[in-house]
Formats: structure tokens, sequence, C-alpha cells
């Protein structure tokens, strides 16, 4: 388990541990990753959070044309996984969980304890800091890097 | 509550004891219909209720002893009364203590016959 923000280690830990969850994914909604639960390699990662956060734009997109309140959980349910997916928001904005769960644990379960992480999530956040850094083209790319570092160790 | 448990929703829940009943979908841990009184998390409920259904059916084909037909889960104030209906159904009720269990029992059964 590993996380950008230290803060997110302690409520995304008891997440995993009670609800059974295979992997967990905490993102900004345009896709970069907060905290990672499960996930082995880089490559798999990234297409997961831009999968996501994809799919949670479009589903809002489809709700607002009908003139529906945003779905705020979309899941999808295999023979021997699933995927839930639901966005929140958090004093430091408005973030993604995709969590990838199997036979071992419930949708019902699962969405006890998101409630409650999300619940954890925003009571241990810290303020947002005062002025935000605009990221540079040029600094994308090394940012991007050390964010695979903090996530991946290496 | 409006939907097609609630008649009999509404009958379990009039037994003396008892402070909430729901339909639960046993596959998925989500609530189908509740009556329940005001303060239980019925997600919750329904979640872990489906969970433990899970487990004990898990339990009981490995020991051979077939499906289960009723799930009595006692605590020191109250307890989880679990029996599973037809069509992936769980019939749950959540009883205080110091009540009927053996008549909300045979109501529970044989309302679970009827839960199609």
């Amino acid at each position: 388990m590993r996380a950008i923000e230290p803060w997110v280690l302690g409520p995304l830990r008891t997440f995993v541990a009670e609800s059974s969850t295979r992997l967990t994914l905490l993102m900004t909604t345009s896709g970069q990753v907060v905290a990672q639960h499960g996930f082995a390699g880089a490559l798999d990662l990234m297409a997961a959070a831009a999968l996501g956060t994809g799919i949670v734009a479009s589903s809002s997109e489809l709700a607002s044309q009908m003139s529906w309140p945003a779905f705020r959980i979309v899941t999808h349910q295999g023979d021997r996984q699933s995927h839930f997916l639901s966005w929140f928001d958090t004093p430091r904005g408005r973030w993604v969980a995709l969590v990838v769960y199997g036979s071992e644990t419930k949708l019902g379960v699962v969405q006890v304890f998101f409630d409650q992480l999300v619940e954890e999530l925003v009571a241990a956040a810290p303020a947002e800091p005062a002025q935000k850094r605009e990221v540079l083209a040029a600094d994308f790319e090394r940012e991007l890097n050390s964010s695979l570092r903090a996530l991946f160790g290496r | 509550m409006t939907g097609r448990f609630a008649p009999l929703l509404e009958t379990l829940t009039r037994l003396r004891g008892i402070r909430g009943a729901l339909v639960v979908d046993v596959a998925d841990g989500l609530v189908v219909e509740e009556s329940v009184m005001g303060g239980l998390k019925v997600t919750a409920v329904a979640a872990m209720a489906a969970n433990i259904a899970g487990r004990s059916a898990e339990l009981a084909g490995r020991a051979d002893f077939g499906q289960p037909r009723f799930i009595h889960l006692q605590a020191l104030d109250g307890s989880l009364l679990v029996a599973p209906a037809a069509r992936d159904l769980l019939l749950v009720a959540i009883v205080g203590r110091d009540v009927p269990l053996g008549l909300i029992r045979l109501e529970m059964l044989r309302m679970a016959e009827h839960l199609v």
C-alpha cells in the first residue's frame, strides 16, 4: 500500500482490511493517483486511473444529459471480480475511488466501509495549501516520476 | 415502505420485540426493502447479514449439512435472525432481548417460504 499523501494511509488501511477488497485506487478527477493498494505495476495503475476517471466523467455526463443527479456510485459486476467506482468530496477537492473486489466480499460490505473511508478521509485531510503551485509542462515528467516512485517505492 | 414485500415486513415487525425487518439480496448484501426503527444502520445490517449467510452456507456445504435454513446470531442485548429464502433473498430481523424467539423463528420460516 502506497500513498502520495501519508495521511491517507490510515483510513485506506482500515478500509482494505475491513472490506476485503483486492485492489483500491484513490485519485483526483483528473486521474492523478493519490494512493493505491494491490497494484503491482505502474502501467496497470495509470491505465486503471485513466479509465476509472473516464467512466465517472462519462456516467456523470450521461446523467447530466438526462437531467438526473450525477451517479455517485457505478458498479460493474463480473463472475469472478467486480468494480466499484465512486466520487466523493474532500477538503482537497473531488476524488474518485476505484475498488476491485471478488467473491470473498459483497457490494454491500464494500459500500458500508467505503462510506466510513470517506468520513475518515474528510476528517483526516489537512486544509488545502494556501497557494496552489502551478504544474508546468516542463515539470510534468519529473512530477510523474516522483509520484510513481512514491507509489511503487522505486 | 411501499414495495411488494411491504405487507410481509409489516406483519413481521408487528411481533413483539422486533426492532426491524428487511429483505436483502444475498449476492450483493444490498437492501431490497426494509421496515426498521430509527437509529439502525440498515445498509450495514444488510451487508453483514448477507456476509454471515454466505459464510454459513459455505461452512454448511463443506460439512455436508445442506443449505442453512435459519441463522441465529445471539448477542448480549439482542439477536440477528436470518432466514434464507428463494431467489437469492434473505429475510432478516433484528430483535431485542427477552423476546419470543420461537414464535419469531416460526413466523420467519413461514414467510421465507413465500418470499418470491
